[in-house]
């Protein structure tokens, strides 16, 4: 079996992996990383969105080799350990954007690559079209929306934005 | 109120873990020398199996074992059940066809489990299961209820002829004849209930483990209600005796029906695990889970409203065809019988109503509750030929509601329910407010010049929750009874722990529930833990659905609350060296009326436990509590939803603009909580009435497999909710709370309905409304209305 090197969460790992194994898999089974989760098998649900060099991906839909000399966040790498929550979670628990919690930590991590991708101030339409990606079967969104917005107010400014579109 | 207490939009205990991705799911469960089994599903959906063949399969590496039907059957592994019996017009039982957990003989929907390879990986185990070499004799199917009980229909089960479990009546049939006779006005309607698959987001997940020390099996599943699971799995399906079975239902990401039932997979993996005498995973992939979850709705109905010249309602009649799928599920007899018929009253004074309801196998995937569960085809029924009604008889649609309104409770309807408190007039009332319904007509002027048809829908709804009396319930046919346990231990340190019998899967019991507890005890919310989900800690409960947790569940422990401060009243009066009758609890403080002596809630506490100013002949030492609430009567939420659309000429997309709920759910624990409820419910009905519609072709392929093909509602299809409340009491329960996770699920289609029809100008729409729906009815209406 091949082997795989990557950073996670600011740690370096590595796996011996089958080839088709996906991230998500790697993520989950391998390093027992289990925030991420898997809602679906046709790309569609964004429950296992992880960020991959910054920018939000689908970690269902890119093999774990693909991923090869990577630095991969997930949604247990947002906070410092004992530290408080990144403005995003704190956003979500306190805008009730979430009841199974399921589809969180993808709402999360895709929500944080709105704000990189559109800025701090975010108006309800652009947050609804963006996303896209991500379905949430218990809050019908309203929380969600909420809670985008005013995670993405209370996150830091420029910080946010240097990766490029 | 304090800041934690009842009524407080306390933030919640459980987030912290979700958002910080340490939830356990039951995928997030490993056990040691786990191995993973991956199912062999029939690809027909109806065919006789001539043969199987394991041995290539067998070869492949990575295979632990693989079983077949014809082992389950001589390891004498029972059938799965459906637990509540109906029984037809003509007296005769219902039909219930053997349903085992792995088809040996016959095939009877596309996903029928004919195999399980169990395997070191998820990998090997996919690999081998294509190996695996089944034989059909391919028979026609039958997909359609209406086509289901006609000559020469395909039969599916043997000895049931026409296909049909039952046909079923509630009501009066001549006296609601007798009305429709003597009426000025009669509406009616064919109406398509669609099939709904419930995708809660985390797809169904099996773990079992045998340990062959003690003879004990574990099932870590994703239930809504782990005792159900261990009573059926151990009684019925006999896999092991009760006490041999712990059931677990950790962290489960959403449920809304699907995850009550007693699923095929959870039983093999239990087999399993004992066969191979290892751990045995299976996890659902999201495609299994659109054939093999329960599916919702999928009624076909005939109805007619008969009123007077005034608009007074005199009478309903309704006729049913359900579609149960291939075998019976769990509690699939039920929905489109008591869970239906009896709320076909609405918020109406209606005199005589009549249902029959013939209850059909066909091949597709089996049909049980699904958020709502019978409520909400019984909404669009009644909710649908009100506002058609008025529309023909051209009264104002909220005024034909307001006429016939029910004003004075208790009232019984002539269909079993009797409600028992409410105020439709208060929330139509206020939704009327606050949708600026005075305002819509120069809305829709508006709309017409930039080439929009706007549209207004109501659905005045309601709903019998809080389930249910078990007497009642028992003289209806359920096998069970519906009442709720709960535990409360005080521990010596003051802090608390409640055993509840009820299963949260997003609904925030751990929060709701402390609420009570830090209201009625004044100790900090952060000093209790709220218990479920476990059947080897908790005592027998009966797990959470029909919007019971907060009717039933919460006046469990309310009634274990009022013992455990009977008990500490009598440990403080020996503390204290007072009577007890003296003894008064405010604040979690004991005090001796007339006396400033008192005592706090921890040291009455540890005074319980270490026992030393009493003696065990007087009292006994500790402070735990049980108790078993059984209600009194069902909780019937109501409210006014109000939908206004605005529909694209061109196009026939809809969007919707404005929604509006009042709901009177009784009192609000958490009024965020109930907010995110109802937020939820209607995303779930909208998705019906706009995008949602399971569809199989003729020979039984699910068209709509995958979310590629199945239109789950997303954020932009939405818009955000104006969502208030209106309060009555349920004199029912000791809280006077009523349930409110299905009420949005409930009222939404209709509205959704109700206003794409007044902006289109005809009644000819069925769900889902797509855009190309939507613009074929305008084209069939022209030339009045097409553009
Ligand atoms: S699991 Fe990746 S998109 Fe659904
Ligand atoms: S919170 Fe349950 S799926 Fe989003």
């Amino acid at each position: 079996m091949p082997a795989v090197s990557m950073t996670v969460n600011g740690k370096a790992v590595t796996g011996d992996v089958e080839a088709r194994t996906l991230l998500v898999q790697f993520l989950r089974e391998h390093l027992r990383l289990t925030g991420t989760h898997v809602g679906c098998d046709t790309s569609q649900c964004g429950a296992c969105v992880v960020h991959v060099d910054g920018i939000a991906a689908k970690s269902c839909t890119l093999l774990a080799l693909q991923c090869e000399g990577a630095k991969i966040t997930t949604i247990e790498g947002l906070a410092e350990p004992n530290g408080p929550l990144h403005p995003m979670q704190e956003a979500f628990r306190e805008n009730h954007g979430l009841q199974c919690g399921y589809c969180t930590p993808g709402m999360i991590m895709s929500a944080l690559d709105i704000v990189r991708r559109h800025g701090n101030e975010l108006d309800e339409h652009t947050i609804r079209e963006q996303l896209d990606g991500n379905i949430c079967r218990c809050t019908g969104y309203h929380n969600i929306v909420k809670a985008i917005a005013a995670g993405a107010k209370n996150m830091p400014k420029a910080s946010t934005r240097q990766a490029a579109e | 109120m304090s800041a934690t207490g009842i009524g407080a939009a306390v933030r919640r205990k459980e987030d912290f873990r979700f958002v910080t991705g340490s939830g356990q799911y039951t995928d997030d469960v490993v056990r040691p020398g786990e191995t993973r089994a991956v199912f062999v599903r029939s690809p027909h959906a109806h065919a006789k199996i001539k043969s199987i063949d394991v041995g290539a399969a067998r070869k492949m590496p990575g295979v632990v074992d693989v079983l077949t039907g014809a082992q389950l059957a001589t390891d004498k592994i029972g059938n799965l059940i459906c637990g509540w019996m109906i029984h037809s017009k003509d007296g005769s039982p219902m039909k219930m066809a053997p349903h085992p957990a792995l088809a040996a003989a016959k095939v009877n929907c596309v996903g029928d489990a004919v195999a399980v390879v169990i395997a070191e990986t998820y990998e090997q185990g996919r690999d081998a299961a294509e190996k695996v070499k089944v034989d059909y004799d391919v028979l026609t199917a039958v997909v359609d209820p209406a086509k289901a009980q006609a000559p020469g229909a395909p039969q599916i089960h043997a000895d049931i002829a026409n296909n049909t479990i039952y046909q079923w009546h509630l009501g009066d049939a001549k006296a609601t004849a007798a009305a429709f006779a003597a009426a000025a006005h009669v509406t009616k309607l064919d109406i398509v209930n669609n099939r709904l698959v419930p995708n809660a987001m985390e797809p169904r997940a099996a773990l079992a483990e045998y340990d062959v020390g003690t003879d004990n099996l574990t099932l870590w599943n994703t239930s809504q209600n782990p005792h159900v699971a261990r009573l059926v799995i151990a009684a019925f399906v006999g896999m092991a005796p009760e006490h041999k079975l712990r059931v677990i239902a950790p962290d489960v990401g959403g449920g809304f029906g699907s995850k009550i039932f007693i699923y095929p997979e959870e039983v093999v993996c239990l087999w399993a695990a004992r066969k191979v005498r290892r751990p045995v995973k299976w996890t659902c992939d999201r495609s299994e889970a659109f054939l093999t979850d329960c599916h919702g709705r999928d009624h076909v109905t005939h109805a007619e409203l008969a009123l007077d010249a005034q608009g007074k309602i005199l009478a309903l009649r309704a006729k049913t065809i359900a579609n149960l799928g291939a075998y019976m599920s769990t509690f699939s007899s039920s929905v489109p019988t008591y869970l239906y018929a009896t709320l076909l009253s609405g918020q109406y004074d209606i005199p005589s109503i009549y249902c029959e309801v013939d209850a059909v196998y066909t091949n597709t995937a089996p049909v049980d509750a699904y958020r709502g569960a019978g409520r909400p085809e019984a909404t669009f029924v009644v909710e649908r030929l009100v506002e058609v009604a008025a529309r023909q008889m051209k009264i104002e649609p909220a005024d034909l509601r307001k006429r016939n309104f029910i004003k004075t409770f208790p009232h019984q309807t002539p269909v079993i329910m009797a409600y028992d408190a409410g105020d439709y007039h208060a929330s139509l009332k206020k939704a009327l407010e606050i949708a600026d319904v005075k305002g819509f007509a120069k809305r829709k002027r508006d709309a017409v010049r930039h080439g929009k048809l706007r549209g207004l829908g109501f659905s005045t709804y309601i709903e019998a929750c809080g389930i249910a009396p078990s007497q009642a319930v028992g003289s209806l046919g359920a096998g069970v009874g519906l009442w709720e346990s709960a535990e409360v231990r005080v521990n010596p340190t003051g802090s608390v722990e409640v055993l509840t019998g009820c299963h949260a899967h997003g609904q925030g019991h751990e929060t709701t529930f402390a609420q009570l507890v830090s209201e009625r005890l004044g100790i900090p919310f952060e000093n209790i833990s709220i218990v479920h989900g476990d059947t080897d800690k908790v005592q027998f409960g009966m797990g959470t659905y029909g919007s019971r947790s907060a009717a039933v569940g919460m006046s469990a422990i309310v009634k274990a609350l009022d013992k455990v401060e009977a008990k500490a009243k009598k440990v403080a009066a020996h503390l204290l060296e007072a009577a007890e009758g003296d003894i008064e609890f405010k604040d979690g403080k004991f005090t001796v009326a007339g006396t400033d002596k008192q005592a706090a809630w921890g040291d009455v506490a540890l005074n319980a436990y270490i026992a030393h100013k009493f003696t065990g002949q007087e009292l006994e030492p500790g402070l735990k509590e049980t108790s078993f609430y059984d209600p009194t009567n069902f909780t019937f939420p109501a409210g006014c939803h109000i939908c206004e659309v605005e529909v694209d000429i061109d196009t026939g997309k809809t969007d919707i603009v404005n929604w509006t709920a009042v709901d009177d759910f009784g009192t609000i624990i958490n009024p965020m909580i109930v907010e995110g409820q109802v937020h939820g419910g209607i995303a779930q009905g909208i998705g019906q009435a706009l995008l949602e519609g399971a569809v199989y072709d003729k020979s039984g392929q699910l068209v709509t497999g995958s979310m590629m093909d199945y239109t789950m509602p997303r954020a932009h299809d939405l818009p955000s909710f104006h969502v208030g409340m209106t309060e009555t009491k349920s004199p029912s329960n000791p809280l006077g709370v009523k349930g409110c996770g299905e009420a949005g699920a409930i009222a939404a289609p209709a509205a959704v309905i109700n206003a794409i029809t007044d902006a289109i100008g005809t009644e000819d729409l069925a769900m889902p409304a797509t855009a190309n729906a939507v613009w074929s009815a305008l084209k069939r209406a022209t030339p009045r209305q097409a553009a």
